[in-house]
């Protein structure tokens, strides 16, 4: 049992925080956090000998989100609750923060894979061995996908700055 | 990338703005960046970006952990949540008398509530899979279609078929091995038997097939010896099946339940 818990733990802060960055709203993401450790627990003894446990808790989650996603657009359009503002760290730097906000308002316009791939491996450090195997794919087509990803973000960036450069003459 | 005087590429890139290069190579895609300042512009926003989202999601690392997410918590519920399952189970014999009954059940379920109507649903689920179990559980020649010598094959063949991702429970530990599976009409869908074996050559099947609705608890259904505990989990229907007491056929149907997950991945390109 305790066993469990020294496994698992270390690893909720950064589940919420992933679980944050996609939803955006802290009850939200900790509903998911909340049914992604669930599942984990139910399952955890049946888990392969050679799983890495911090894969395996993001791929739970990432999936458990991308069902959620799905049926959500089943369902029809929806709209987000964004309590981001709250959450976000106070800079006093204003041009970096400028440029900051826009990073987390460019990533949330890609598409899901990309996001996912961007926040597991730039913000919470999971190595490309970890990443394939929350997306289920091989590590070259983790480096692929991770070097589209990073291109949107920076074509959406660089055109966002532009247009705030353009806006401060 | 052993060889740390190859030419700089995509790969060395990502790596090097992931900090995965060996001091060396860093050297390397360092000298090789002063001289093309167009990529050196580009992995400065990379890295620039990187810094920016950490530290833009740091704060959510600090807070402490809320009561509803720690493992204890969420373990006591589940203890809650099981005992209420089996003691469901217990009371749900009434349902079988009903299961039985046949001709005037296509009549009931057009007018019965949603859950009622699943309930049957689940109830029919439950009686097919016993009349599959009868049929095929005594055979010797061919109990299965593909033997568990081709798992994996059996696997992914049930799971195309039925649209949904299987797995074939693993039921050792209690002493039952898997045979195989098969492939069998449910309507106008399909449905899946395994069938396990122990040493003493007792054999029970598990039958999965798509039910609409939500979850549902264990229901137990017992007809001519046979018993059957039949749930939905995620939209697909569950029954296990086997000549042996309720209590025996409750705990395997826990482990089934446990690790029949459906936990679709969602199919490539979609999301």
């Amino acid at each position: 049992m305790t066993d469990l818990a020294a496994e698992i733990e270390p690893h909720i802060p950064a589940l919420r925080r992933y679980a944050w960055a996609l939803v955006r709203n802290q009850d939200a993401a900790d509903d998911l956090v909340q049914d992604c450790l669930e599942r984990a627990i139910s399952r955890w003894h049946l888990r392969r000998p050679d799983a890495d446990p911090r894969a395996l808790l993001f791929t739970i989650l990432r999936n458990q989100y991308v069902n959620t996603l799905r049926q959500k657009a089943r369902r029809g359009p929806h709209v987000d609750i964004q309590d981001a503002e709250a959450h976000i760290a106070s800079d006093p730097d204003g041009e970096r923060s400028l440029l900051g906000r826009d990073a987390l308002q460019a990533l949330s316009t890609l598409p899901e894979e990309q996001r996912s791939l961007l926040l597991l491996i730039a913000v919470e450090g999971l190595s490309y061995q970890q990443a394939a195997e929350v997306f289920g794919v091989p590590i070259g087509t983790i480096m692929s996908r991770l070097s589209r990803a990073r291109a949107s973000l920076r074509a959406l960036i660089e055109g966002g700055t532009r247009v705030t450069l353009r806006r401060v003459k | 990338m052993t060889d740390d005087n190859a030419p700089v590429g995509e790969d060395d890139l990502l790596a090097f703005v992931d900090g995965y290069l060996t001091e060396a190579r860093r050297l390397v895609v360092i000298r090789y960046l002063e001289a093309n300042p167009a990529v050196k512009a580009r992995i400065n926003t990379d890295l620039a970006v990187r810094d920016w989202l950490r530290q833009r999601l740091a704060p959510i690392d600090d807070a402490t952990i809320p009561d509803r997410l720690r493992v204890e918590t969420i373990l006591a519920r589940r203890q809650e949540t099981r005992r209420r399952r089996i003691t469901a189970a217990a009371a749900s014999v009434a349902l079988l008398l009903a299961g039985g009954a046949g001709g005037w059940m296509a009549n009931d379920l057009l007018r019965a509530h949603p859950t009622q109507r699943q309930q049957l649903a689940l109830a029919a689920a439950a009686s097919d899979a016993i009349a599959a179990h009868r049929i095929f559980v005594v055979e010797t020649a061919h109990p299965v279609e593909v033997g568990a010598a081709q798992q994996q094959h059996l696997v992914q063949w049930l799971s195309r078929r039925l649209k949904h991702k299987l797995v074939a429970p693993d039921l050792s530990r209690q002493g039952y091995l898997l045979m195989g599976g098969r492939l069998l009409p449910a309507g106008s869908v399909a449905a899946a038997q395994f069938m396990y074996e122990n040493g003493t050559g007792t054999r029970l099947t598990v039958y999965v097939r798509a039910v609409e609705g939500g979850d549902t608890q264990f229901r137990f259904l017992a007809a001519d010896g046979l018993g059957a505990f039949s749930w939905v989990d995620e939209g697909l229907g569950f029954a296990i099946v086997g000549a042996l007491d309720r209590e025996q056929l409750l705990s395997l149907a826990d482990s089934v339940y446990q690790q029949l997950d459906p936990q679709r991945r969602p199919p490539p390109g979609e999301s």
